[in-house]
């Protein structure tokens, strides 16, 4: 028992939609609303509960790293909500055995007026830390967060990469028994990336227990030995760490090579944009799961906007199944046609992607969609939207039985010359 | 390792279910917190502001001058023959420090809601906070205090070491009603809008202006419900004396108002402690 890290026992936790949707903001508002429908509510009720997490059971050993995917919405933010004791749960025990810190979101309790001195002794405080500890670890976590020459300026005069270091320094410098890290790989260079793994597997080292969410495969692959599943918000899987992923991503919806967005898959944030579909289509302009590699193929997107937006791209993210891009592509890439839709009326468009043949190996891939207007709103990001199979018969040197190594497979020029 | 082991401090996780404990225990491990969102809140009020640290002077000086024109000379409310600008400025002090403590920490507390959504800590340390980082103001204040007592040859009694306890009770009366307020401010914005004004009326029915003794004795009681009444009089007492107090019993104003802090600040760790395990899904 007293290698558990972290034990929880039939975790549940409830959230009223009503609550959040509907919320009263103000007294006046409970009170029209009590006045308007005063014996409704309890039949209501049940329609608006959702459970973010249902009967969630498991142990973590100390010292394991554990990776935790799903998708939006699946309850990975509640759990670890939960498990930090951020909010409590609706019902369900569990023991946690040692000192939590989170990494939080960029600068979450940095003040942009303090300098980053006092910055990091203000969010050590917050993440627990004793100010002798802070004392101590004070150069360390300046000479991490490579940020000495600023040391004593405002932190609203940083860049967002500063930002990110001096806060990724001071959480990574904790010192927890259990560290939580939800998704905050997804910014910072990628110098920086590698030095937060690494600092991350040196925790580890160290005997303590990590739990990483991310979307980033190929760094849940890397650093964590074990992944847990979570889907509408139960663990659909816990298994090492290359077959959660594998499962991960060909699980679900791919089966046909299209996909649908219904209500509750849309985050509230992505108004006035609407997914509506996503489709694979193959040489013969079939909806199809499985492509040749040596036909065109084509991916499209159908969307709604429900309201003008300005400068809005549709990219697609290529990724094969161990998590490695493939590439990133944007419906206006092209300056040309940047220039000319700056501002997208509303309307329900497609935005299709051709993609020539010879392009990829043989393998399952996914796709990831990001809908945004750059540098100013995300609408909607689904890293795993669909994926899809390429079948490699008849591409360029299918006469050896051997498995190509890397995602693509190009028909290149070759010249081979007597001298 | 086995020893290190069985020092972890093992948390649990349940739902809460009936009255939530005090805890006290658990805000004394965050004292650290508590001094450095103090010290935060002192760090960032007056940055960037041209008179920094003299507005803390300017606003009771000002209010003291514009009083001591309106009720002092044009009205001539009665002080018991007390010099109208340290009457009224001693009980100004305890007021700024008491409306400036209870606004900020009523309100403080959504305005960390993105601290409070991401990370575990006993929240009441905000509202703490909020009626701490006034002493500095207070302190500052002070001095001015000492100087117009100079002027007017004021000479102290041994009342004045009674001061902090009086300054004490101006803190837990805010802390009382910020906890209240600040936790129906995670539920209701309302509020925001309603702490400004409720400070408002609270100066008019708090003998700040004016003096206690303007009230016939029979009702005299009904100003001691009011907390800040057994202040500001004890602020007045402490430093003007006896002889401020000759004209009416200031004793029964205290305790009244000593016991009503009391309940406030009680009833008000209550509701807070109570409530706070659901902040982070509602604020």
């Amino acid at each position: 028992m007293n290698d558990i890290a972290i034990h929880v026992e039939n975790i549940s936790k409830k959230y009223i939609i009503g609550a959040l949707q509907e919320r009263h903001d103000t007294l006046r508002d409970l009170i029209v609303s009590a006045f308007r429908q005063p014996f409704a509510r309890k039949k209501n009720q049940e329609n608006r509960v959702l459970w973010a997490l249902r009967d969630i059971s498991f142990d973590i050993h100390r010292g394991s790293v554990v990776g935790i995917v799903g998708r939006n919405g699946a309850g990975k933010s509640t759990l670890l909500k939960v498990l930090s004791r951020v909010t409590e749960p609706t019902s369900g025990v569990g023991e946690i055995r040692g000192r939590v810190g989170s990494l939080l979101e960029v600068g979450t309790g940095f003040h942009p007026e303090l300098t980053g001195r006092e910055n990091i002794f203000l969010n050590g405080a917050i993440l627990g830390m004793k100010r002798t500890e802070i004392e101590k670890k004070f150069d360390e976590i300046v000479e991490f967060s490579e940020v000495t020459r600023f040391i004593d300026t405002p932190v609203k005069r940083y860049s967002s990469g500063m930002y990110l270091r001096l806060a990724f320094a001071v959480a990574a410098h904790l010192e927890p028994d259990i560290l939580v890290v939800d998704e905050v790989l997804a910014v910072g260079d990628a110098e920086f990336q590698r030095k937060c793994l690494g600092k991350m597997s040196d925790v580890a080292e160290q005997g303590r227990t990590v739990l990483f969410v991310s979307h980033n495969m190929s760094a849940i692959l890397r650093l964590t030995e074990e992944t847990l599943v979570l889907e509408k918000g139960k663990v659909i899987m816990r298994a090492p760490s290359p077959e959660a992923v594998d499962f991960y991503l060909s699980s679900g919806f791919a089966e046909t090579g299209e996909r649908y967005w219904q209500g509750d898959e849309i985050p509230a944030s992505a108004a006035p944009f609407r997914p509506l579909a996503l489709r694979i289509r193959n040489g013969q302009g079939l909806v199809m799961d499985t492509v040749r590699s040596v036909e065109d193929m084509s991916i499209e997107f159908e969307y709604q906007l429900f309201a003008p937006i300005s400068g809005l791209r549709i990219g697609f993210y290529l990724m094969s199944t161990r998590g490695e891009f493939v590439f990133t592509t944007f419906d206006t890439d092209e300056p040309a046609l940047f220039e000319k839709l700056t501002l997208r009326p509303a309307g329900r468009y497609i935005s299709r992607c051709k993609i020539p043949a010879d392009t990829f190996n043989e393998g399952r891939f996914v796709v990831g969609i990001n809908a945004s207007s750059y540098r100013i709103q995300r609408y909607f990001q689904d890293e795993r939207a669909l994926t899809f199979n390429v079948d490699p018969a008849g591409a360029p040197g299918m006469q050896w039985p051997e498995q190509r190594l890397g995602p693509i497979r190009p028909r290149l020029d070759w010249q081979i010359e007597v001298i | 390792m086995s020893v290190e082991q069985n020092q972890l401090p093992v948390t649990y996780l349940k739902p809460a279910k009936g009255l939530a404990a005090l805890n006290l225990r658990d805000l004394w491990d965050y004292r650290e917190l508590i001094y450095f969102l103090t010290w935060r809140d002192l760090k960032v009020r007056y940055k960037q502001t041209l008179l920094g640290f003299s507005w803390v002077i300017l606003q009771p000086v000002i209010n003291m001058v514009v009083f001591t024109i309106l009720f002092g000379e044009l009205l001539s409310v009665p002080t018991g023959g007390i010099p109208y600008p340290i009457f009224s400025f001693a009980a100004l002090l305890p007021w700024t420090y008491f409306a400036g403590s209870l606004s900020r920490s009523s309100t403080t507390l959504v305005g960390s809601a993105n601290l409070i959504s991401k990370v575990y800590f006993p929240r009441m340390v905000i509202p703490i906070s909020g009626v701490l980082s006034g002493f500095v103001d207070f302190a500052i204040a002070f001095i001015i205090l000492v100087i117009m007592m100079l002027f007017y040859r004021i000479i102290p009694t041994w009342n004045l070491l009674l001061l902090p306890l009086f300054l004490i009770l101006a803190m837990l009366t805010a802390l009382g009603f910020g906890l209240w307020l600040s936790a129906l401010n995670v539920r209701f914005r309302d509020i925001n809008h309603l702490v400004p004004f409720i400070i408002e009326i609270w100066k008019y029915a708090t003998p700040v202006i004016y003096g206690s003794a303007l009230i016939p004795e029979k009702y005299r009681f009904l100003l001691g419900l009011n907390p800040l009444t057994g202040v500001v009089e004890g602020f007045r007492w402490a430093i003007l004396g006896e002889k401020y107090v000759q004209s009416f019993n200031p004793e029964p104003l205290f305790i009244i108002s000593i016991a009503i802090t009391f309940v406030v600040l009680i009833s008000g760790t209550l509701f807070f402690r109570n409530t706070e395990r659901t902040f982070a899904d509602i604020i």
